[in-house]
């Protein structure tokens, strides 16, 4: 029993944390890619920017001595959304809508999404310093609940914490909204419209640049919600975001740029691959060294991939999914 | 706007003159940051822009001549200059006289064996399986291979950092060492480009950064190689060092820009005999056909040009000269620090500098290189001023001063770099010095 709760602890549960911010932000490229053409690199900092504008909506709430029962950044969430989207918007403006007015090349915007990655990660630091900060700013602890498996014949408990449970919740009411937006709404079906055949959505009378507008406006506040919430498990810093773009590209890329439910897979994917490469087999193995032979007993060991290779295993699935179905799991659009 | 369409330009519209004004303008510049810095200081900072001048125009054969979107350059660079530890830094003798040769031995044996098993799988079509269980069975024998390779490779990697530290060097002369990073440089990219070359732009460079954090990966953990995360220093130069000058009686600041002469002159060689080399390339049959390529390889293809190839020809030699640049980088700092290496400073700088130069001139690109990386070393001490001035502004009207200015400062960097390429795009797409198209 203990080694079915220590799987659960190690692979369940992580892999859905991690499953859950891959998905939330390859919704986001994946959606811009599909009406946008082109990648956009900056989403990562997007992301850390929204922890970082939560980080300060909340510090200047529990200045004004606000106490209360949850995480104060999950509380302040919706207006940190509601910022980060108005910001995703003033970008598009002020440096993709010129280029893409100039007819420029895919290629163009993503680099010049490179150099917008640069100035946020450049501000970001400016302002807050290159340093680690708690986002749990009222001094709140981060409750860890313990479920206590006795009754199964377990010593140990099953360990969640409170924002990887908030972090279930709203990534389930996400999915399940977007759902809906998209298949039930004018506007939802106006994107798909346009993610399926631009050229043909224009002519069909559909308004593009309200399109683009919308686009932006989900890409940035599910950005926010990720952000934050990577930041509530883990620890706000400035490359919060920058060092996991690469899995995101390829939790979309792997479910098939332009697919909103491809980035979902794609991100769950991801995220159990990765926390199975790097899960200890032994530990739920062990059982088996009764049976076996004497000399053949386990070895302390057997995952599959060094824990410093955990990263990598995202960029081999990506190099391999790009090659044998470039276009993902679901059939994606191309540049 | 574009040269091309108005063949007799003249004023800021020819680009001759326009090179000469900007080269003559960044002279300018050089001079002024060596008066303020010294001249030890601005010769330290020529060296490493000779070096990065030389890594863009890499970058240019590959992107310029070719468009290919290459986002493996710090993966080349780690090559290079991991290559160049493993050839110039001196002998070992704790390593080749324990049991790791030995060990190391039976994994690369082991490697080897797992590679035919892989190429045996990729042949059972021959027996008559196929389809599905052809993919099964390859997919397996890698399995195999890479489980026989680990359980080799684990214990010689934990016997050789338990025993000897690492591998260490063959103690020959660094500039073989630079040769040698180039021509590893040269391998891996023949393998990258045959994995990824039939992608298009955006997935080209999305799998191309992935190779590249793969690449890094292995470099920074295979200590019992590159000693990983402790670094390897001091790396021996191929010129004298500033402290053997001083034991010859030469005072500190002169042995130090001596030795930097000399290593500077090094460096410009290597620049200007591949300089030579890609502008010849550039302007004779295969730079023709390169362009011919890049401009539409589509019809290019229907000429009975082999693309693929031909884009595999490009990505080879500009990852030479990242190799060759990375090991130059490598040398000259005296450290080889896998951790040291980031995509912002190693990859997109030199993005920064082929666009703002100009993709496809090779004049453009050097440019480009020494004004950018001018800009990145000299935007650090530049905003620690500002901030030292606004600081004393704030504090003077009641705000406290400014905290933590020198980290911010350093950070002022990666912002100007983001600005100037957003610039870049928007008002100079085709860069300071566009290429030339002659037409007719």
């Amino acid at each position: 029993m203990d080694e079915l709760i220590f799987f659960i602890n190690r692979v369940l549960i992580s892999g859905t944390v991690l499953g859950s911010i891959y998905a939330l932000g390859a919704i986001g490229v994946t959606l811009i890619f599909g009406i946008l053409r082109f990648a956009h690199f900056a989403h990562g900092d997007m992301m850390t920017m929204g922890a970082f504008i939560a980080f300060v909506l909340a510090t200047a709430m529990a200045a004004m001595g606000i106490i209360l029962p949850l995480p104060m950044a999950f509380v302040v969430m919706p207006v940190a959304m509601v910022l980060t989207a108005f910001i995703a918007l003033g970008i598009d403006k002020g440096f993709y809508a010129p280029l893409r007015a100039r007819g420029a090349k895919p290629v163009t915007l993503l680099i010049a999404s490179i150099g917008v990655t640069l100035m946020i990660q450049g501000l970001i630091r400016l302002i807050f310093g290159s340093g680690t900060q708690s986002i749990f700013v009222a001094g709140e602890s981060k409750d860890i609940f313990r479920l206590d498996m006795s009754w199964a014949g377990g010593s140990r408990p099953i360990n969640i914490t409170e924002p990887q449970l908030i972090m279930f919740v709203v990534t389930a009411l996400i999915v399940v909204a977007l759902h809906f937006f998209l298949t039930r709404s004018r506007l939802g079906k106006a994107m798909r419209a346009m993610a399926d055949n631009a050229d043909l959505a224009q002519v069909s009378g559909i308004n593009t640049a309200l399109v683009v507008r919308v686009t932006w406006v989900i890409a940035g506040s599910l950005a926010c919600v990720a952000g934050t919430m990577l930041a509530l498990d883990v620890a706000l810093m400035p490359d919060l975001a920058f060092n996991i773009v690469l899995p995101i590209f390829a939790a979309a890329i792997v479910g098939g740029l332009g697919h909103a439910y491809g980035a979902i897979v794609g991100g769950f994917l991801i995220a159990f691959a990765e926390t199975l490469a790097v899960f200890n087999w032994t530990a739920v193995l062990r059982p088996l060294n009764a049976i076996l032979p004497e000399g053949m007993a386990l070895p302390a060991n057997l995952a599959l991939v060094p824990t410093e290779y955990k990263l990598t295993v995202a960029f081999v699935i990506l190099v391999i999914t790009l090659l044998v179905r470039p276009t993902g799991i679901f059939k994606g659009a191309s540049s | 706007m574009s040269a091309a369409s108005t063949p007799p330009a003249t004023g800021w519209a020819s680009p001759l003159r326009r090179g000469m004004l900007l080269f003559a303008a960044m002279f300018v510049i050089v001079v002024a940051v060596g008066i303020i810095q010294g001249t030890a200081s601005i010769l330290l900072i020529l060296t490493q822009a000779t070096a990065f001048a030389l890594i863009a125009l890499g970058l240019n054969i590959q992107w310029g001549y070719g468009g290919l979107f290459n986002f493996a350059i710090m993966g080349f660079l780690m090559v290079g200059g991991a290559s160049t530890v493993f050839l110039s830094y001196p002998v070992n003798m704790a390593f080749w006289q324990s049991e790791g040769p030995m060990m190391l031995g039976r994994a690369l044996a082991a490697f080897l064996v797992g590679v035919a098993l892989v190429v045996l799988a990729r042949r059972v079509d021959r027996i008559g399986i196929t389809g599905k269980w052809r993919t099964a069975i390859i997919a397996l024998a890698w399995f195999a291979g890479y489980v026989i390779y680990r359980t080799q490779i684990d214990p010689a990697a934990a016997y050789i950092e338990s025993t000897a530290g690492f591998v260490g060097g063959l103690g020959l002369h660094p500039v073989l060492g630079w040769l040698f990073g180039g021509l590893v440089s040269a391998v891996i990219a023949f393998y990258i480009g045959k994995i990824s070359l039939g992608l298009r732009t955006d997935y080209l460079a999305i799998a191309t950064i992935g190779i590249s954090e793969i690449l890094r990966a292995l470099i920074k953990n295979m200590d019992w190689l590159t000693r990983g995360t402790m670094t390897v220093s001091p790396m021996p130069w191929p010129t004298p060092l500033p402290q053997q000058l001083q034991a010859t009686g030469m005072s500190i600041p002169d042995s130090f820009m001596y030795a930097r002469l000399m290593f500077l002159g090094i460096a410009v060689l290597f620049l200007v005999v591949a300089f030579i080399l890609v502008q010849r390339a550039y302007g004779g049959p295969w730079g023709r056909m390169m362009r011919a390529i890049r401009d539409n390889h589509i019809s290019a293809g229907s000429m009975g040009k082999d693309v693929t190839g031909r884009q595999l020809e490009l990505f080879i030699f500009g990852s030479i000269l990242m190799g060759i640049g990375g090991a130059i980088l490598a040398t000259f700092t005296q450290i080889f620090d896998p951790s040291g290496y980031q995509p912002i400073n190693h990859t997109f700088m030199i993005w920064v500098m082929v666009i703002v130069g100009g993709a496809g001139n090779n004049w453009g690109v050097v440019l480009g290189a020494f004004l950018i990386y001018i800009v990145w070393v000299i935007s650090d001490p530049l905003a620690q001023l500002i901030f030292l001035n606004l600081s004393q502004l704030t504090s003077a009207i009641g705000w406290g001063a400014i905290p933590e200015i020198d980290s911010r400062a350093l950070q002022m960097r990666v912002f100007v770099l983001g600005v100037v390429i957003t610039i870049a795009l928007r008002y100079a797409p085709k860069g300071l010095i566009p290429e030339v198209v002659r037409r007719g």
